[in-house]
Parts: structure tokens; sequence; C-alpha cells
């Protein structure tokens, strides 16, 4: 055991943090949930891609710089450290390309992964279904194979970033008759296709987070099915699997929300100290969001020595949502009278960032798999008790 | 950067986890406890071949040289199979004081060999607690006075037995006479000698809290899979499940913020005060919890004397107070986070940022 970066890690560091201290923007951009926040998101990523540190744990032939995964961590600390943007692709980049990089053939590789990591293409998921939520495998969208596309039929929704996004991956019924978890497949979706409605859904801060997805009679060639045909619910496990256990919410964002959670509390400290019980709370967000940090480097030295990621994935993901709730709920509770305040509101100033980031953080435990079914993954994949 | 344990680390935890099984059972510990000495004679020396008591004591004096990371792993096995304190205080942070005195102190090499063969039973008297664990029969005390270190004999001191809830708990009220004959460092040195061994100490009963909460947890799910209502195993119902996942949860973050301290610790980083107590915190809730939901699990079974669970929920209750109590350690961080000026950025948790 070794807890200090080598040369080479040190030196990746100070060049990412000089990148971002002379590119990240001084201005906050707007949500990534309108058009034009969006777009300009799209124009971030696309400058970050430029300079070669868009998805910097990728091969460099599909546009990455071939890092492993402490160099990832180190990038994602000066990242977030450095105030950058929110990664409005990451549903494409983070969960679909790690699944393309295991399963997908080389000439998806060759064809998606580029266009990914310039944004050129900007991807959302499309897993949930009304009556397929938390109970994904009750899926019923068809994909029917008909000669060299298939045809897709049904509903999704909670897509997130569906609203202005170019393509949506998920997964379909494509054996009629199938149950459960047998007989779905894995497709991408070009969401500018014939037959694809897309109806965006207002979320609690009253933009178009996400959306319902439409599927008539929509032709997708063969090519844009990955793994094999009915072996879909194998794939979106792995991606599952990624997207609770490591990537979709690095370390590095916690610590910087409770870096500023500490700047908010030593700048109202004589406020804030009337309740010492505001104190504890933030002492224990920076230890919680440390002890995250501290789980993902510990991960990463075990996968490197060839583990793989079990149920411990569920218990990051409990416990990460968890925390995001207490930073906010305790910037709230310093903020006092001036927390309710919108953007838009003159006395708030920045201060409104709180209240954006606590609507947000109430998703946390609903969303990538709700915190119920990750407790019960934990239960019986971990610990072997009986299935109810 | 390389969170990972050696392969002969962890074969070494292996081996002494297999080895307490068999020797140091419940019905075993509970034997022991119904000695008026508490301990036993046999079991020490058991644990001296395993080379136990020779993990920490410098190969130039018998020892196997190894440090505060291996200890991260074999405080959990004592803790999980309920060792008695004597065993850790002597050979992990008896060894560790003793290691860490200057050369010339006499005796020094002397009593690290005899504490390797496991021929030495030891003490520390340390200002954190009111009580001193197993002065009854250590052979010699490291007491605090101040900032000096003394190696007080057993003959010079007169002690009080006081009874703890956990049976295997031997604690009493010391009372001594410093000297200058005992006195074996002094002001800055002793100072930091003893901030050393504060940090081994709670680091010793923070890995033993670790191993209480798996053990805990394990006697849960194995009672919740055996124990039947409604016609089913209750442990198919999900109130009951996410109450161990929760405990499951908070052990494994534990774990990398307990090897990160004794990283810490081992190679004198300067912010081992914060690491170690912040490794205690979680150490802490993970037992805490742990023994608050074993017990609902277990129900009415739980509150009983004769169920094991009993044994374990009760030493994790007395140890979490230990080697300075929740509070001083919760205000440890506390302190660093709320009044330093430090920047606690993300790229910090090496490193000073």
């Amino acid at each position: 055991m070794k807890l200090t970066y080598s040369p080479k890690q040190q030196a990746f560091r100070l060049e990412v943090r000089q990148w971002m201290a002379a590119n990240v923007p001084k201005e906050k951009l707007p949500t990534y949930d309108t058009k034009e926040g969006f777009e300009l998101h799209r124009q971030w990523e696309r400058k970050l891609h430029e300079a070669g540190l868009s998805m910097v744990m990728w091969p460099t032939e599909f546009g990455g710089r071939g890092c492993d995964l402490i160099d990832w961590l180190i990038f994602e600390e000066e990242y977030y450290g450095a105030g950058a943007p929110l990664r409005v692709n990451q549903n494409g980049q983070l969960l679909l390309g790690s699944t393309l990089l295991e399963f997908g053939t080389p000439e998806q590789q060759a064809h998606f992964l580029p266009r990914m990591a310039s944004s050129d293409d900007m991807w959302a998921q499309a897993w949930s279904e009304p009556n397929a939520g938390s109970d994904m495998a009750n899926i019923s969208s068809k994909a029917i194979l008909d000669g060299d596309h298939y045809v897709l039929n049904g509903q999704k929704t909670w897509s997130t970033r569906a609203t202005y996004a170019d393509w949506a991956f998920g997964l379909f019924r494509s054996e009629v008759g199938s149950k459960r978890h047998h007989g779905l497949s894995f497709l991408m979706v070009p969401l500018d296709a014939e037959g694809v409605t897309i109806r965006p859904i207002k979320a609690l801060d009253g933009e178009d987070a996400f959306a319902e997805i439409f599927f008539d009679n929509v032709k997708v060639p063969v090519e844009h099915r990955i793994g094999e045909e009915g072996q879909g619910w194998h794939v979106a496990m792995a991606t599952a699997g990624f997207e609770r256990g490591l990537l979709l919410r690095s370390p590095a964002r916690f610590q910087q929300t409770v870096r500023k959670l500490i700047k908010l509390y030593r700048d109202n400290k004589v406020s804030a100290d009337r309740d010492p019980s505001i104190g504890v709370a933030v002492a224990k967000c920076w230890s919680d969001a440390e002890a995250y940090a501290l789980s993902a480097y510990n991960t990463v030295g075990r996968l490197s020595n060839g583990d793989k990621i079990g149920a411990e994935s569920s218990i990051n993901k409990v416990f990460w949502s968890e925390l995001d709730l207490l930073i906010h709920q305790t910037a709230m509770n310093i903020l006092g009278c001036t927390g309710e305040l919108l953007t838009s509101a003159p006395l708030a100033e920045e201060r409104a960032y709180w209240l954006q980031g606590f609507l947000f953080a109430q998703a946390g435990p609903i969303y990538a798999g709700a915190n119920e079914i990750q407790r019960n993954i934990v239960a019986e994949r971990m610990l072997g008790l009986p299935r109810a | 950067m390389d969170f990972t344990f050696t392969e002969d680390q962890l074969l070494f935890r292996e081996a002494i986890s297999r080895f307490l099984m068999t020797e140091a059972a419940p019905e075993t510990l509970r034997e022991i406890w119904e000695t008026d000495e508490g301990r036993s004679p046999e079991l020490r020396n058991q644990m001296a071949m395993q080379g136990l008591t020779a993990l920490s004591v410098p190969e130039d004096n018998g020892g196997l040289g190894m440090g505060d990371i291996a200890w991260s792993l074999m405080t959990q096995e004592l803790g999980y199979y309920g060792i008695p304190d004597s065993l850790a205080d002597t050979a992990y942070v008896g060894a560790g004081l003793f290691s860490a005195l200057d050369d010339n102190v006499a005796g020094k090499g002397e009593y690290l060999t005899r504490i390797c063969d496991g021929e030495l039973r030891l003490a520390i008297g340390h200002q954190s607690s009111q009580l001193v664990s197993d002065a009854h029969l250590a052979e010699i005390l490291l007491m605090q006075h101040g900032d000096e270190v003394h190696l007080v004999p057993r003959a010079q001191i007169d002690e009080v037995t006081n009874p703890s809830i956990d049976s295997s708990r031997r604690l009493s009220q010391v009372t001594w006479q410093p000297t200058s004959e005992t006195c074996i460092a002094s002001g800055e040195s002793g100072a930091a000698l003893w901030n050393q061994t504060l940090n081994r100490g709670a680091l010793s009963v923070a890995g033993q809290l670790l191993g209480l909460a798996q053990r805990m947890l394990d006697l849960s799910v194995d009672y919740s899979v055996q124990r039947k209502q409604f016609g089913k195993a209750i442990g198919s119902f999900q109130a009951v499940k996410h109450h161990l996942a929760d405990v499951a949860g908070k052990i494994e973050m534990a774990k990398p913020v307990l090897y990160r301290a004794a990283c810490s610790l081992e190679n004198n980083h300067p912010l081992t005060d914060i690491h170690v107590s912040q490794a205690r915190n979680f150490c802490n809730e993970a037992s805490a919890l742990a023994a608050r939901h074993a017990i609902q699990v277990h129900g009415a079974m739980g509150y009983t004397w004769e169920v094991d669970l009993q044994m374990f929920m009760k030493r994790s209750w007395a140890l979490s107070n230990t080697w300075g109590d929740n509070i001083f350690h919760q205000a440890r961080v506390q302190d660093y986070v709320l009044n330093s000026t430090v920047d606690l950025a993300p790229a910090s948790t090496f490193e000073e940022a």
C-alpha cells in the first residue's frame, strides 16, 4: 500500500489543472435542460475533446488518451475542482461508452465512440417504461426483426436528456412472448428516425430534464444492436454496474460541493453556529465525501488486481445519493430564509445554485435504480438473504 | 498510488482467521470469562506460535517487522473473534511504543524480544481513560504523566478492579508514583510518543470495531435465514433485508477509511490525527449500527445472555469510547474541517492541494 502519486500522475494533474484554469467558462453555463444551455454544453464538450480531455480513459483511437483509472480520478478531481460544467453527454460517454468498449463490434466502436467523445452525437438513456421502473425486467417495448432491421413499437419514459439528444439506447423485447429478462435486445436508436415522438416531461425545476419517447414502427438497422440478440439484459446489467459502481458520480463532484459547503459555513459561521448540529453536519459531509473518494481509489486498486465490481456498486449508489441530500439540506439550513429563492431573484445571487442542487439531490435516491432496489441487491447478492 | 495489500499481508490474515475460528470459539471465550484473571495463558501461547505477537516487532528483535497497515487487517480479526484487550495492547500498541523509544532506553530490545516471543504482558495507562486494561496481569505498565512516559513494574502500583459490561474486559484504577527512575521519555519526544500511541490505540480499536460489526452482521444473517415467521425466513422480508444491507454498507465504506489511516500512521503523514479519528468515527458508526440492527433482527433472543450476539455487541459498546472517546474523535475531525483555513479541494484526498 502506497498512497502517493507518481511523478507522471502529478504531471498529468498539473497539465489538467492548467488547462482548466485557462479554459473553464468564468460564468456558469445555463442548465443543459434548456435548448440554449444544451448547445453551450455541447460546445464545451467539443473544446474538451479538442484538448484531448473529453474521455481520458478511452483508447486513443476512439478519441481518448488511454489513461488508467487513477488518472481518471485525478482528472475528475481537477475537472470538478475547477468548477467546470456538468457533463451533458455522460449517459453516452460513461454508460453506453463503457458498454460499447466491452460488448461493441469493432465497427460499432469505430463509428460511435469518436462521435461520442466529441459530442457530435448526444445520447439519452431509454431504460424505463410506464410499467417497468424498479421492475425493469417488465419491459414491453418491442423490437421485431424484419430482414436487416428491427421494427420498434412501444414507449419509454424518464429518458434523461432525450428532449435534445440525437440518439438513445435501451432494452427492447425482441422475442415475441418472452418473459422477464429473457428475449431482450440492447439497441441504439437515432431519435430523428421516422416514427419517433419525443414528449418532454417538466421536472421539479420546470425544465425539460427528461422525456417520454414513443416508437411507432421505427426501423433500426440490425447493426445498431449491441451484443447478441436476446442477450440485452446481460449487456444492460454490465452498464448498470458501471453506472452505480464508479463512473456516473465520481467522488470529486461531491468533494467539490462539500468544499463550497465548507465555504458557505465559514462565511455564515455566526449564524450557522446558533445550532451546533450544523457544524456537525458540515464535518460529516466532508468526511463522507472523502470516504467516497477513498472507496473509489480502493476499488480501482482491487480492479487492477483482477477483481470485479459486484454488489458494492449498490452500496456506492446509496451512499453518494444520501450524501448529496445531506450536503444540500445542510446548505439550505445555513441559507435560511434566502434558500427558497430562484436564480432570477435579485437577492439570491450565487446562492440559488444551492437550491438547484437541492432539487436535483431529491432525485438521487430514485434514479439509476431506486435505493430500495439497491438495498435488496446488497441483501440478496452480497449477504445471501432469500428472495421474497 | 497502490491501495492494495500484499499477498503476504492477506495470507497472514487468512491464517490468523482460520486459527481463531477454531481456537477462540465463543464457548472457549465464555469459559475464560468465568476465570478470575479472565485470560488464558494457553491461548496467548498459541497466538504467539502463530506469529501474532511478532507482527510489528522489528526484525532486529526477532519480529516480522510489519506495521500499522498489516495490523489494520489483523485487528479486524481480533474484533471478529472477540479476543480480549491484552493481545492488541501488548503486541500492537505496546510494541509500537517500545519501537519508537530511543535505543538507549534500558531494556528496550529485551522487552521487544519478549513481546515477540509472547512472554511479556504489559498494560498502558493513557490520560484518555481513568482506567487501565489488564493491569492485574501486566508485568510492566507504560504510564502517562503529562508528557512523560513511565515504565512501572507491576509491584509499584496499586489497582482496584472495576467490572465492565463486556465480561472480557479487566479494568483497573491504577495508583502509582512517577519517579526519575521510571521515566523513559519526556518533553517533546514524550508528547510525540503519547500522541502516536493514542493514534495507534484508536486505530487498534477502530479495526476491532469493524471486525465486531462484521461478526454481528454475520450472526444476524445466519439467524434471519434460520428463523421463520409467517411461514418463511424473516431474512426474506424487505424490512429485515434493509436493516442488514445498511450495516453491510457502513462496513464496506469504513474499510478504505481505516486502511488509509493505517497507511498515514505507518508513514507519519502530517494529517495522521485527522485520518485516525475519521477512521474511528466510520468504524464506530458501523459497529453501532450493526449492534442496533443485530439485536433488532434477533428479536428477544438478542436480549438474552445465552445467544452469542451479546458477547460482540457488548464489546463493541465498551470499546467504542476507549483510546479517545467518540466526542474526542468527532471533535478532532470537526475542528479540522470547520476551523482550519485549509482549502479542502477534491485534489486534497491524499495530498495538500
